[in-house]
């Protein structure tokens, strides 16, 4: 059962090596759109600053959605998710398996590449920590949030902006929470709660998701 | 082993099949007869349980196969329409995933002969192969099988006659072995079937 669990992780993470480009997308989109506003608002420092964890949340909202449709959409169409459908491991195991590379070719690198976003708005160093942490603890409920949608909307003709509608408002108390406790912590006010409550969303959706998801892709399966 | 009972079938508000009973027992080699549209694949998915029939049940050793979920995939092979190979990935390493997916690990070299019977390259990756090679790759599975159900959904389409040869011995081997298969082809076959669901008589 724990092989199956690993040779899905493996098997995408070969997968999206193998599509570098798709990877880098993502990312980029990231990137691009978090530099736009600094250009659009005008070089206002105080502004800027105020302005950045919001920002970056909104990106890494926006550029997780971008990357959700590939998740489930290749494996429908060549067939290899019926496989998987009727494999000798438990769907919601092997599911759990995909978010998880999912995460870690699209949520990770957005992560790791916030503190140099940051720089662009000149936010005090001392917020890097905790804007990566908010990040770390947050990126992956959007993925498994997100995979519940793009499991429901999975076929559909116009699927695309229906799972952005779908899971856009769901994505909203990550996004207060997270771009929140960095708000907090530069008030000086901690921020542990938010971010505690992050942790327990990461909880609750990692032991919920996958079996919603398991249970979406059955029945748009069909 | 496998007991299907008065399925029906609708697809886009159209009855496909009405009270459809499919009685399958070791060594038995059924063939789903019907021209396209008649719901040959659609028949396959409900014996596999990928699709929920309007009504009636299907059942593997007196067990609802729905009920039975992982424990009834294990013993079944079941080859849609769609390869079920990744595109990127090569034949080998498709083989591979798709055992460990069943549970089950085999050795590179009884990997690698499956592959040389079907006359797969290896090291390249699927999607630079013609169609018929990728069918082949997929087909493979069938070589390092030991799953008493097979549900096999045009399994010669796009084979040439030495591949078509191969699976139909692989097939009537697995018959021999007392395996159960359900092969759906409109296309003429030397395989000898123990019986034959004509869909179009069905649906008159």
């Amino acid at each position: 059962m724990r092989d199956a669990f690993a040779c899905v992780v493996g098997r995408d993470l070969v997968l999206a090596f193998r599509r570098k480009g798709d990877v880098a997308t993502a990312l980029l989109f990231f990137v691009v759109v978090s530099s736009l506003f600094p250009l659009g608002i005008g070089a206002e420092p105080n502004l800027l600053r105020e302005i950045a964890p919001g920002v970056i949340w909104v990106a890494a909202l926006l550029s997780s959605m971008l990357s959700l449709r590939r998740l489930f959409e290749s494996d429908h169409a060549d067939g290899t998710l019926e496989q998987m459908l009727l494999g000798a491991a438990p769907l919601p195991l092997v599911v759990a398996g995909k978010v998880l590379a999912h995460w870690l070719v699209s949520g990770l690198p957005l992560v790791a590449i916030a503190p140099l976003i940051a720089i662009q708005y000149d936010l005090d160093s001392v917020l890097y920590g905790v804007l990566v942490l908010s990040l770390l603890l947050g990126t992956p409920v959007l993925s498994l949030v997100g995979a519940v949608g793009a499991a429901l909307t999975l076929g559909l003709r116009g699927g695309g902006v229906l799972l952005a509608l779908l899971v856009l408002p769901l994505y909203v108390p990550v996004l207060i929470l997270g771009a929140g406790s960095v708000g907090q912590v530069s008030a000086g006010l901690g921020g542990q709660g938010p971010l505690l409550l992050l942790a327990a969303m990461l909880v609750a959706a990692t032991a919920l998701a996958p079996v919603a998801i398991a249970a979406a892709l059955r029945i748009s399966s069909e | 082993m496998l007991d299907a009972a008065d399925l029906e079938c609708a697809r886009g508000g159209r009855t496909l099949f009405r009270g459809l009973s499919l009685a399958l027992r070791p060594g038995d080699l059924v063939r789903v007869a019907g021209d396209n549209g008649r719901g040959k694949t659609s028949l396959l998915r409900i014996l596999c349980g990928l699709l929920t029939p309007d009504a009636g049940t299907v059942a593997w050793r007196g067990e609802p196969v729905r009920r039975l979920g992982e424990e009834f995939a294990k013993e079944l092979v079941y080859l849609g329409h769609a390869p079920a190979v990744k595109d990127d990935l090569t034949a080998a390493e498709n083989l591979r995933v798709a055992l460990r997916l069943s549970g089950r690990v085999l050795p590179d070299k009884a990997l690698q002969e499956a592959l040389r019977q079907f006359g797969v390259p290896e090291g390249r990756p699927v999607g630079r192969m013609s169609q018929g090679q990728r069918r082949r790759a997929a087909l493979a599975r069938l070589a390092v099988s030991d799953a008493p159900l097979w549900l096999l959904d045009e399994p010669l389409a796009a084979l040439d006659a030495p591949a078509a040869a191969l699976v139909e011995s692989l097939v009537e081997a697995h018959a021999a072995r007392g395996g159960m298969t359900v092969v759906t082809t409109h296309q003429a076959s030397r395989l000898s079937f123990s019986r034959t669901v004509d869909l179009d008589a069905a649906h008159a």
